[in-house]
């Protein structure tokens, strides 16, 4: 029983952390219409730069966590502006192409700046410890990665559903033209909504930073996990990041500690099962971010 | 007039191809070894993406499913090598034939991760499956023996094997060449610049798209068997998405609307890496800038922006 606990909790740890970085890929597809294959470059960029303050510059972890997804974002802005200005026209393959030629470059300049060895993030004094929980020891940290996911879960719904600016986000992302008419600066829109979704990548790369050693592969392992959780959950769909970072984290949480012999195999299987049977993912499209 | 400077600009390459082992080191011997194998893969991808615009993600997964049929084949059998390119070939378009039954019917962004989680199911199968695979090690330890067809060549010896990629990998060229110009390959062009009219026009899409799928993957699967003698090891780095990467790349740099262009990428590609990697290790960082400035500004690739200046100077 304690084991089912264990996997659960570890399921839900996985899965939440996947959903704050699958959601910004997600959101930037749905508002975009561009697969940003450079998105786990982002979130190493964060985990990077965390890493950079907390260790060379000697911040404490929480101000890292404040300030390192905000350099990416800024980072962002100036991609969007320089690069991916010239794509937003032409066909979701280019954007493809592009954005990955951009994951290119981030992973090689990581590697120069950085190099290729592995760095570690110590979690906070605070989250250091574990707990007793559901009869078996559960890490802090684990917990805090819980909350963070469920604080961000709470923040997007509201932003999207209650607030001016998800409304124009949504606007934008279902008729970019008739969002262009009402008066909205749809240039500004889209900038922002990049530089958002990198936010949420870097933010992902900050807090899987104590969990998971640095190494500049890490950004091509967690943008296939992500592909797979947008996939299942469904292209452009807010929920469907939930459901989908939910299922892959369980696939994780319960293959690895039970099914170890083709644990690689099943989050593929999952994600084909599910374009062969329900193409658009499990919730659809049309429920634009 | 152009088509003639072509064919001698053609001819030229070729018979300076041919005489390579002749006049230069074994070092180039093997970069042209390398840049004739994946230029056929790039070639064969180009046949999906190029020609039928499907943008695949895992076309390495019969590339690698090539590798090992010939390395499987060499270790438990010792059949002689054609034998094993022909095992690869099937291999990889029964493959193939899986795959893209499942895969074609999807459009742009889902087909591409439908073939990228297919592709990266057969690279999971490869690293798990110790008992066949030899898991993350890979298959080493496998000697060529006797070509085939009676003809006694020592393929231990690199430049030998170096004529035989080239010679096989012509003749692969020519059909390939001799499908993208038929019918067929018209066909699939049509396919990709407006699928609904030939639906229209009462053909099958989905079918036209399986067959190319399959052609394309066969071709794949010969140059995944070229490769592993050349490597001497069937690794699950070739069945690996960032190997997939690779054909996408080059078919882009040399030019995807040209039937030549893949090979002008890999040739491209190989030499840059070479180049680059000898000053800097930051080939990667190279290879982005290059990409990124192709989707850009340079959509018709090295080739097609070579053949439109010398046409505009013609002029």
């Amino acid at each position: 029983m304690s084991g089912i606990g264990a996997a659960l909790l570890n399921s839900l740890d996985i899965g939440l952390l996947l959903f704050i970085i699958a959601v910004g890929l997600n959101i930037v597809f749905g508002v975009l219409n561009i697969i940003n294959f450079a998105h786990g470059a982002l979130y190493m960029l964060g985990a990077y730069l965390a890493f950079t303050l907390i260790n060379l510059v000697g911040m404490p972890f929480w101000a890292a966590l404040l300030l390192a997804p905000i350099g990416v974002a800024i980072l962002a802005v100036i991609i969007d502006r320089v690069l991916l200005r010239f794509i937003y026209s032409r066909d979701v393959a280019d954007s493809l192409l592009l954005t990955f030629a951009i994951l290119l470059i981030i992973n090689e300049s990581v590697r120069v700046v950085w190099g290729s060895g592995i760095h570690v993030v110590q979690p906070p004094q605070l989250l250091s410890g574990s707990v007793e929980l559901l009869g078996s020891s559960v890490s802090t940290y684990s917990l805090f990665v819980i909350v963070i996911g469920l604080l961000l879960l709470a923040g997007l719904w509201y932003l999207f559903n209650r607030t001016r600016v998800g409304r124009i986000m949504r606007a934008a992302a279902l008729d970019r033209d008739m969002a262009e008419a009402l008066c909205i600066n749809t240039r500004m829109v889209v900038t922002g909504v990049f530089a958002f979704g990198a936010w949420l990548a870097a933010v992902g790369g900050v807090v899987a930073a104590p969990m998971r050693a640095l190494d500049p592969g890490m950004g091509d392992k967690i943008i296939i996990e992500s592909f797979i959780v947008v996939v299942i959950g469904g292209l452009g769909s807010f929920p469907g990041a939930l459901l989908g970072a939910i299922i892959l984290g369980l696939i994780h949480g319960f293959g690895g500690r039970y099914l170890p012999e083709v644990n690689l195999l099943l989050p593929f299987l999952g994600m084909a099962l599910v374009l062969l049977f329900k193409p658009n993912g499990i919730m659809g499209k049309g429920a634009t971010a | 007039m152009k088509t003639r400077i072509l064919m001698g600009l053609l001819a030229v390459v070729i018979a300076g191809l041919i005489a390579v082992p002749w006049i230069a080191s074994y070092f180039y011997i093997f970069i042209l070894t390398e840049i004739l194998i994946l230029g056929l893969f790039a070639a064969s991808f180009n046949l999906i993406f190029g020609y039928t615009g499907m943008l695949s993600f895992g076309h390495a997964a019969f590339f690698g499913i090539g590798s090992y049929a010939t390395a499987l084949v060499l270790i438990h059998l010792e059949w002689p090598f054609l034998a094993c390119l022909l095992v690869s070939m099937g291999a990889s378009a029964l493959l193939a034939l899986v795959i893209g039954f499942l895969s074609v019917r999807l459009n742009e962004v889902y087909f591409a991760m439908l073939t990228l989680a297919f592709g990266m199911m057969v690279f999971a199968i490869a690293y798990q499956w110790r008992s066949v695979t030899n898991g993350s090690d890979g298959l080493a330890g496998f000697t060529l023996g006797s070509f085939g067809l009676g003809l006694d060549l020592t393929l231990g010896n690199p430049a030998v094997y170096y004529h035989v990629v080239l010679a096989i990998i012509a003749i692969a060229a020519v059909v390939l060449y001799l499908i993208c110009r038929s019918s067929f390959g018209l066909i699939l062009k049509a396919i990709r610049q407006n699928p609904e009219r030939v639906s229209f026009a009462g053909l099958n899409v989905r079918t036209y798209r399986l067959v190319a799928f399959v052609i394309a993957g066969s071709f794949a699967g010969l140059a995944g068997g070229l490769m592993a003698p050349f490597l001497r090891v069937a690794s699950p780095e070739l069945l690996h998405w960032s190997m997939s990467a690779e054909p996408v790349l080059m078919a882009i740099l040399g030019g995807t609307g040209y039937f030549l262009g893949p090979f002008v990428g890999s040739a491209v590609f190989v030499l840059l890496e070479t180049w680059i990697t000898s000053y800097t290790e930051s080939w990667m960082l190279v290879l982005g800038i290059i990409l990124a400035m192709m989707v850009i500004f340079f959509r018709k690739g090295l080739l097609g922006t070579a053949l439109d200046w010398w046409m505009e100077v013609k002029k």
